[in-house]
């Protein structure tokens, strides 16, 4: 995926107001089916998967022995014992590490991400958010999941490799978007959804990364004892969004002088102000406290806010 | 918009890719067009002072796109007698404009002799050719 097609402006604003549509092929797809799969992935995934049914998927994080986050994925129940996880590309082979029992099925898998208020109506499908079914989407087989990163209504199509040149263009003629990695990034930050190697990693809590709800502390899986631990004793920082009120645009390292560091950063072209999300300490992490970032050594002054920096819109 | 590319040859140029067009003992300083197409769209200017003095060589502000962040290098000394303050609600308009609505500085020189240092537009597109 390029970082644009035409401009990572244009192609946001596609997003929010129409339909975009991202080739996130170099997803990664790890597959387990046969008995014992649910518990298998139940002591190892945060989030608890009794709670979702056959055609229902699942935010969840694979978290390490230190109550650090390995990946942050979606698990979709296609049975009782059958299951198919999308993972982040760069974790793929720490994620197979972690779940050795699972088979990386990537290379089977192409992925296209239609969003946007008009997503659905554009391809002439429907699907709720986090369930998924199998259909024939443009004239071209597809797992169609109501799932994605940008805030908006849309979906997922995941398809053979062989398949994805004619889906993709198929979709470009019923008047979609290309859209590239750069916009794919101001869309996922507008929505406050933590990246894995910025906001989120092995060394931070899911506890701190404001991840709780993704994690059933009542049950059995790796590192859950570390992050009972941390959950009672409470966070020395927490992930916050955090809007500029005077101008600059917030970048990834940039240190916050009250404590903390920007994680992720950049110009929001829906708000056309600096956004960013960041760790602050956690008793100054209240929506509405003032910070002050360091922009390459000069301070500017922004403002911690509630999530999400933009709402999607239903049509 | 982002406009064709294009090195006018009335201009003087500084191999960080900045350009200067002297009149008398000012200049009106900006980025080139290849300047503004490798960055991409502009989305932010850190401009300097009115009134604050300007190094040859030396950083004076920033230019930010979504992607990137460049220092903006001074292709001659001086002092800041006026800076671009359209640009603060439009950065765009240096992609769109690069050396017309979307100059950054004016300058008067400190140094007359630093003219002779810049290239003219033949010299700055052999360079940009051999990047």
């Amino acid at each position: 995926m390029p970082v644009q097609y035409t401009s990572i402006a244009d192609e946001h604003r596609a997003v929010r107001s129409d339909a975009g549509v991202f080739d996130v092929s170099h997803m990664g797809q790890l597959a387990l089916a046969g008995e014992g799969a649910h518990e298998y992935l139940q002591r190892r995934l945060s989030n608890d998967l009794d709670r979702i049914d056959d055609g229902h998927a699942q935010y969840t994080l694979l978290t390490n022995e230190r109550g650090g986050i390995t990946d942050d994925l979606i698990a979709y129940r296609r049975g009782a014992d059958d299951y198919l996880l999308v993972v982040n590309a760069s974790n793929r082979g720490a994620d197979h590490a972690a779940l050795p029992e699972t088979d990386d099925v990537s290379e089977e898998w192409a992925l296209l991400a239609v969003q946007g208020p008009r997503a659905l109506e554009r391809l002439g499908i429907d699907v709720r958010p986090f369930t998924f079914h199998e259909d024939e989407v443009l004239g071209v087989r597809c797992l169609v999941a109501g799932t994605g990163y940008t805030g908006e209504r849309g979906c997922e199509l995941g398809c053979a490799p062989d398949d994805a040149g004619r889906l993709w263009d198929a979709i470009l003629e019923r008047g979609v978007a290309p859209c590239g990695l750069g916009a794919r990034d101001t869309l996922r930050l507008e929505a406050c959804y933590p990246l894995h190697g910025n906001d989120i990693g092995p060394d931070r809590s899911p506890v701190e990364a404001g991840l709780s709800w993704a994690c059933a502390l009542d049950k059995e899986f790796t590192g859950v004892e570390e992050l009972r631990r941390v959950r009672d004793e409470g966070p020395a920082e927490k992930l916050v969004p955090i809007l500029m009120e005077d101008k600059g645009i917030p970048r990834q390292g940039m240190p916050i002088e009250e404590g903390g560091e920007v994680t992720s950063g950049t110009l929001s072209p829906i708000l056309e102000r600096g956004i960013a999300l960041g760790y602050v300490r956690a008793d100054r992490s209240m929506p509405d406290t003032e910070v002050t970032i360091d922009l390459r050594g000069r301070p500017r002054r922004a403002r911690i806010v509630t999530k999400p920096f933009v709402r999607g819109r239903e049509t | 918009m982002a406009a064709d590319e294009s090195y006018p040859d009335d201009l003087k140029y500084h191999a960080e890719h900045d350009w200067a067009r002297i009149d008398g003992d000012t200049a009106t300083l900006g980025i080139t067009w290849y300047a503004q197409d490798a960055l991409g769209e502009i989305v932010h200017l850190e401009a300097p002072e009115d009134g604050a003095s300007v190094a040859a060589g030396e950083s004076y502000g920033e230019v930010e796109s979504v992607k990137a962040v460049s220092d903006l290098i001074a292709p001659l000394s001086g002092e800041i007698l006026e800076v671009n303050a359209a640009l603060a609600d439009a950065p765009e308009t240096i992609n769109e404009d690069p050396y017309g609505a979307g100059w950054l500085i004016k300058i008067r020189l400190g140094d007359p002799a630093e003219v002779a240092s810049l290239l003219d537009v033949d010299a700055y597109r052999k360079l940009l050719d051999a990047q």
